[in-house]
């Protein structure tokens, strides 16, 4: 497999990026891990004319806690930083479920976590995420900086709200009104298969109350799905057995997935149903005993 | 300087451009002319003629492919040898001294976790990733660590056994 | 002091592997690894269509790119006679397309130029105008009258059938069906496959017209079949062509065929002069190359009440895919699917076979198999469990109740095979006391009420490996024996080359022992050769575990030759009548005192610079191995299960294995081929296969579609020997690369079905995806085949 020609580039600076993007009329594609778009590359479904390595752009690859709480997370931070990172493992449970679970470990020392947020890939597991924990994208073109919900920035299966001459240059993830907890379930054949159905859950508790509770779904349907209505009367609620049953139905209700060989919709909103259940259960649990 | 582009490729005619990069490859600097698709496994493969890498699928799920970047296991068939510029790249040809095999191998020929070969220097050097980071690991964290690259003969368990033997090997020499 | 055979790497030594010192440097020499000088590389264009009449073929814009030296297409190939090829199985098949493209991923044009990446952007730029036809993506399509047919341009070809195929006793066989107390019946689809091995196919020729000499560096598992057969289709003198299979990354039965890139890249070396690398991509390999099973099987077992088997009915449907290129002894077209149910002692049986071209890509069909024996097992052990469920009884139990006895070989099975050796019962009284099986009913229940679903799957089963006999295994009429030859230098220290190749089995290492064993010559003073045409003495190859049956027979028969040569060499040096000699492992002595002795190293030297009057100088020879039947290992597996009835995914809780291969002469690496094995019995129990939708578009083209099983997944196995030497092989070993593949898959099916029983589920057909599992256990229905088709009269 080899890829078709392209001209590099490898700008030390987010403006000269940019001008890259903006001087190539949307033949340019940005490189980051590379983990998706080099494969496509290879089999040539994606034949860019010009690819723009960022790389090489100092200061991208970070993950961190603002003293308020918020996480941001740079372009360049891969996947395996999230996975073996302590502030996560402390402060972001839904990140630290998910993040052992994207494509297989040696893909993860390479990907990024933006860069799976702009390939936009239905089965992706970090737009779930995001929707879940009801995120943005901070995107950086020619006329400045802009934020976009998480939820709108994904429009459909690999298409996203980036204009061409834009690059998704940081993750922010708002700080929790209460305590952070959440999970991420993902039914896979086989590591790095992509996901059947998963579901990734983002509770806010306080007083043993869910003040806040996000869940969104990849694999079940054309898009990632936000089910956070579905999962609205959970708010005010302590978590129940019953109150757990009725959201873990109202979300699998609201998953559009389609029949084929890795099983029926039905199936897969049962996988979706369970996964809700399991997650939520498992939170119950651990929130009684610290209790 | 030794410029390899024409062991990849003839010139291409008209305006093919060509990078000139320079990559630390087992210790040694390497500068080469690259065209930027070249991607990184057959630099190392025909350009540097390091063979011991070798290229299994094309999707990158195989590892077949697995070097250290900068001292991280990647799969060497996702990254264009353009981007390994002014970076460190380990290959399978370096962990053995000229006078002594690295653990790891040992291990693998101990315990017979190979049987044709070719998983077998992705799986070695994911194996020393993961050593690096983990001189301890478990059953588990050696299977996880290694489920990034596939092998076709052994059934994993045997390689899992040499991993274990050559981390024991490392404690040993570390104390 | 006698030698002690295990320190000098003898018989049963677990000597590390000799190969494995350039592996682990990344010091392998496998094809893609040769460089020649000047070579050109070649890349194949490849239909994304099933079924079209090709129209027009324009490589005008592919010839004008820069660095490319030339393209090919049918009508090219054609002009030299070689548009087509003969397969293994009498059959033609299409080097290039000429007249239509018959499966998704055929192959259309070759472009080769200097570098593989201008010779794909070259392949892009090929226009090809396609008249679409209907596809056949089954064998129930295929069979109907009316549809389109496939293999227009075979004359007498009246529609899609291949072949129909009988054996076994039918009268006989009605008669028992009439008498029984029971019958029991299954159907089950065993879905097509591929033995993917890690390295795709590929080779490198190099056609030197000053000398008239063709080497080709190719990764085959049969080098000397591969040049008698360009021998015959290019008509080049069969002495000037040298085929070389380097270090070979997996076989498994796919690099036995002979692939229109081999033979492509031929004739661009003849056309070019040049050295042309032919590497195939990993799609490549998995859309066109030689796949395993596709077949339909379906059955009844007559029942006594007390258990007794009494007769056998089974009918298959296989798809053969655009051609018939099985490879497979030419007398049977199904392989040795007869060779079901040979374990047990049943007094009759019948089989019927159907065979039809499909849309899809063409067999091979052997993957870790001897020629489909893989779903003869599988449908013997879902059948025997289909059977004791109908009739209430144990699964051990009914197994053990109708096996041949120990005392009861050489035993005939009812489709006609001599089973020779055997201890049946023993190996399931170990595997059953390993799994735990008298507390399983217990486990069971404690499961049970946690809302686990547990299942305990066994397999049993004696398969057929190491063909020939030559009076009944060819292979294109060249008749299935091997060869060794060993050259004892004057130090004692020797070369040893067999007809044989390895592809990870490691022979460099164990042929060696088996000299060790038969000479006392330290297995590190011996060299194994292996793999190239021009020093390596004719074989048929190493597949269908056929190398230590036939191949490592004929190493020990060598090696007694030397001995024999050499026993009158040391008569010689001790001064006595060859009757006085005795022989202790590396030494002849004179029988009245044993201090008096030459070893054989004394005696090489003597063959070279002391020989007795008359004798012929040096001490080398060679022994080519007809055996006299096939040898017949047995293994039991079983498998216990855990399902979540929440997701229908399954985890398996242990695994064990009884193997029963005979002498074992190296155990380290006989265990290793029982774990690779059982992996890819668990891969194709759970999630890999290929299937096509109804357009002929491949599903399982890649390896994010076809999933090879990682290390996380992959249960762990445990391990137990039985040894019953194969009373025909001169060292006692049977063949054994295959048996946990062959006879794994029935043990984690029987296990699912085993903890779904209560459910009313009789059959899932694998994979046993977790959506099945769940499917049949919420609605208690079985489910079919993928795709979902169902065949059979």
């Amino acid at each position: 497999m080899y890829p078709s020609r392209f001209n590099y580039e490898s700008p030390k600076t987010l403006a000269d990026a940019i001008a890259l993007l903006d001087s190539g009329a949307g033949e340019t594609k940005v490189l980051a891990g590379g983990q998706s778009l080099v494969p496509m590359m290879k089999l040539r479904f994606a034949f860019p004319g010009t690819v723009v390595d960022i790389n090489n752009i100092p200061n991208l690859n970070y993950h961190r806690f603002d003293s308020d709480g918020t996480l941001r997370i740079g372009a360049l931070c891969r996947h395996e930083d999230l996975e073996h990172s302590d502030v996560i493992a402390k402060g972001q449970p839904t990140i630290a479920a998910a993040a052992p679970l994207v494509a297989d470990p040696i893909v993860r020392t390479r990907g990024t976590f933006v860069g799976s947020l702009c390939h936009a890939d239905p089965q992706g597991d970090w737009a779930a995420v995001m929707i879940a924990l009801g995120g943005r994208v901070v995107v950086q073109g020619p006329k400045g900086k802009r934020e976009i919900a998480m939820k709108d920035f994904v429009l459909g299966p690999f298409q996203t709200a980036l204009e061409f001459n834009e690059i998704a240059i940081e993750a922010v993830i708002p700080a929790p009104a209460g305590q952070a907890r959440g999970g991420y379930l993902k039914l896979e054949r086989r590591v790095g298969d992509f996901a059947t159905a998963s579901v990734a859950v983002a509770l806010e508790i306080t007083g043993g109350k869910v003040v806040r509770a996000g869940i969104a779904m990849a694999g079940v349907g054309g898009k990632t799905i936000d089910a956070t209505d579905a999962a609205s009367s959970l708010v005010g609620q302590a978590l129940t057995e019953a109150n757990i049953a009725t959201v873990a139905a109202a979300v699998a209700a609201v998953a559009e997935p389609r029949s084929d060989h890795r099983g029926s919709s039905d199936y897969k909103r049962q996988i979706i149903r369970t996964f809700v259940t399991r997650i939520l259960t498992s939170i119950a649990n651990s929130t009684k005993k610290a209790a | 300087m030794t410029s390899l582009y024409e062991e990849i490729s003839t010139p291409p005619a008209g305006d093919v451009p060509v990078r000139r990069v320079t990559i630390n490859v087992n210790g040694q600097a390497r500068t080469v002319d690259v065209e930027p698709r070249l991607l990184l496994a057959h630099l190392i493969r025909q350009g540097l003629k390091l063979t011991g890498t070798h290229t299994g699928c094309d999707t990158t799920n195989c590892g077949a492919c697995t070097v250290l970047f900068d001292g991280r296991p990647i799969k060497s068939c996702t990254m264009f040898a353009v981007q390994a510029d002014g970076h460190k790249v380990e290959t399978v040809e370096s962990l053995a001294s000229a006078s002594e095999l690295h653990p790891i191998q040992e291990g693998f020929k101990e315990k017979h976790g190979l049987q044709c070969g070719f998983c077998t220097p992705g799986m070695m050097m994911a194996a020393k990733a993961l050593l690096e980071r983990n001189l301890n690991p478990t059953e588990d964290e050696i299977r996880w660590a290694i489920s990034g690259n596939l092998c076709r003969c052994t059934g994993y368990q045997n390689i899992v056994k040499a991993i274990l033997w050559a981390a024991e090997k490392m404690r040993a020499e570390s104390k | 002091m006698p030698l002690d055979e295990i320190k000098i790497g003898g018989m049963g030594a677990s000597r590390r592997r000799v190969e494995d010192n350039r592996f682990i440097r990344g010091k392998g020499n496998y094809v893609d690894d040769i460089v020649l000088p000047d070579m050109l590389h070649m890349e194949i264009l490849r239909s994304p269509v099933a079924h079209a009449r090709i129209k027009s073929i324009d490589v005008s814009k592919a010839w004008d790119t820069p660095g490319v030296r030339l393209v090919l297409t049918g009508e090219m190939m054609a002009a030299r006679n070689l548009a087509w090829m003969p397969t293994l199985s009498y059959d033609t098949q299409a080097v290039l397309a000429t007249d239509k493209v018959r499966f998704q991923g055929q192959e259309v044009c070759a472009v080769i130029a200097d570098d593989p990446y201008i010779a794909k952007d070259a392949c892009a730029k090929i226009v090809v105008e396609y008249e679409i036809l209907p596809a056949i993506v089954n064998p129930l399509q295929a069979a109907d009258p009316a549809s389109v047919l496939i293999r227009d341009d075979k004359e007498n070809q009246p529609g899609n059938k291949v072949f129909d195929w009988e054996i076994g006793d039918k009268a006989g066989t009605d008669k028992a069906f009439a008498a029984a107390d029971k019958i029991s019946k299954i159907e089950l689809h065993y879905p097509r496959t591929h033995p993917s091995p890690l390295e795709c196919c590929g080779s490198i020729a190099d056609y030197d017209r000053a000398t008239g000499k063709l080497t080709v560096y190719m990764t085959s598992q049969a080098p000397h079949i591969v040049r008698a057969a360009v021998a015959l289709v290019a008509e080049l003198p069969e002495h000037q062509i040298r085929i070389v299979s380097p270090d070979i990354g997996g076989g498994f039965g796919n690099k036995v065929p002979i692939y229109p890139g081999y033979v492509i890249s031929i004739l661009a070396s003849i056309l070019t002069e040049k050295p042309v690398k032919w590497i195939e991509d990993k799609t490549g390999n998995l859309i066109s190359t030689g796949f395993g099973r596709d077949v339909y099987l379906k059955g009844e077992l007559a029942l006594r009440k007390d258990g007794r088997i009494l007769g056998v009915r089974m009918n298959t449907v296989s798809d053969h895919g655009a051609f018939f290129s099985d490879a497979q002894p030419s007398k049977f077209k199904i392989g040795l699917m007869h060779s079901a149910f040979a374990c047990y002692d049943i007094p009759v049986a019948h089989m019927m076979s159907t065979g039809y071209y499909t849309n899809k890509a063409p067999g091979g069909v052997a993957y870790r198999c001897s020629f489909r024996v893989t779903e003869a097992m599988f449908f013997q052990e879902r059948m025997v469990q289909a059977a004791a469920d109908d009739l209430g009884m144990d699964q051990a139990e009914f197994r053990r109740i109708n096996f041949v006895k120990d005392d009861e070989f050489p035993h005939r099975t009812a489709f006609g095979f001599l089973t020779d050796s055997g201890q049946y019962g023993k190996c399931l009284d170990i595997g059953l006391e390993a799994i735990g099986y008298k507390n399983f009913a217990k486990e069971k229940a404690e499961a049970a009420s946690r809302g686990r679903l547990l299942g305990i799957g066994i397999s049993t089963m004696t398969e057929p490996l190491g063909a020939g006999n030559s009076r009944e295994y060819d292979i294109l009429g060249i008749k299935m024996f091997d060869s060794a030859e060993l050259r004892v230098h004057m130090s004692g220290k020797a070369l040893l080359r067999t007809g044989a190749k390895s592809q990870g089995q490691g022979h460099e290492t164990t042929w060696a022992q088996i000299v060790t064993h038969e000479l006392g010559i330290p297995a590190e003073d011996i060299v194994v050769e292996e793999g190239d045409t021009d020093t390596a003495p004719f074989g048929m190859g190493t597949y269908a575990s056929r190398s230590t049956p036939v191949a490592g027979a004929a190493v020990a028969m060598v090696a007694r030759k030397i001995r024999a040569k050499a026993r009158k060499i040391a008569a010689h040096l001790l001064e006595v009548s060859e009757e006085d000699i005795e022989w202790e492992l590396g030494r002849f002595y004179v029988r009245s005192n044993q201090d008096r002795g030459v070893t054989i190293q004394e005696c090489a030297m003597a063959a070279y610079s002391n020989m007795p009057d008359g004798m012929e100088p040096g001490l080398e020879n060679n022994a080519y191995y007809d055996p006299p039947n096939l040898t017949w290992p047995f293994a039991c597996y079983i498998a216990k299960v855990e399902i979540d009835p929440e997701t229908g995914v399954w985890d398996v809780l242990q695994f064990v294995a009884v193997d029963d291969c005979g002498v074992r002469i190296n155990p380290m690496i006989v265990e290793g081929q029982i774990m690779g094995g059982l992996t890819e019995a668990y891969a194709m129990a759970n999630m890999q296969y290929i299937t096509y939708d109804e357009e002929g578009n491949c599903i399982g083209a890649n390896y994010m579609d076809f999933l090879l099983p990682t290390a996380w997944e992959t249960p762990g196995f445990e391990l137990y020997e039985v040894v019953t030497p194969c009373p025909h092989h001169p060292i006692g070993a049977k063949g054994v690369g295959e048996c946990a593949t062959v006879g794994g898959p029935a043990a984690f099916v029987n296990a699912v079905m085993d903890a779904l029983k209560d459910k009313g589920v009789r059959n899932i057909d694998m994979p046993l995806m977790p959506n099945r599992v769940y499917e049949a256990l919420t609605t208690g229905n079985d489910v079919y085949g993928m795709p979902p088709v169902r065949v059979g009269n």
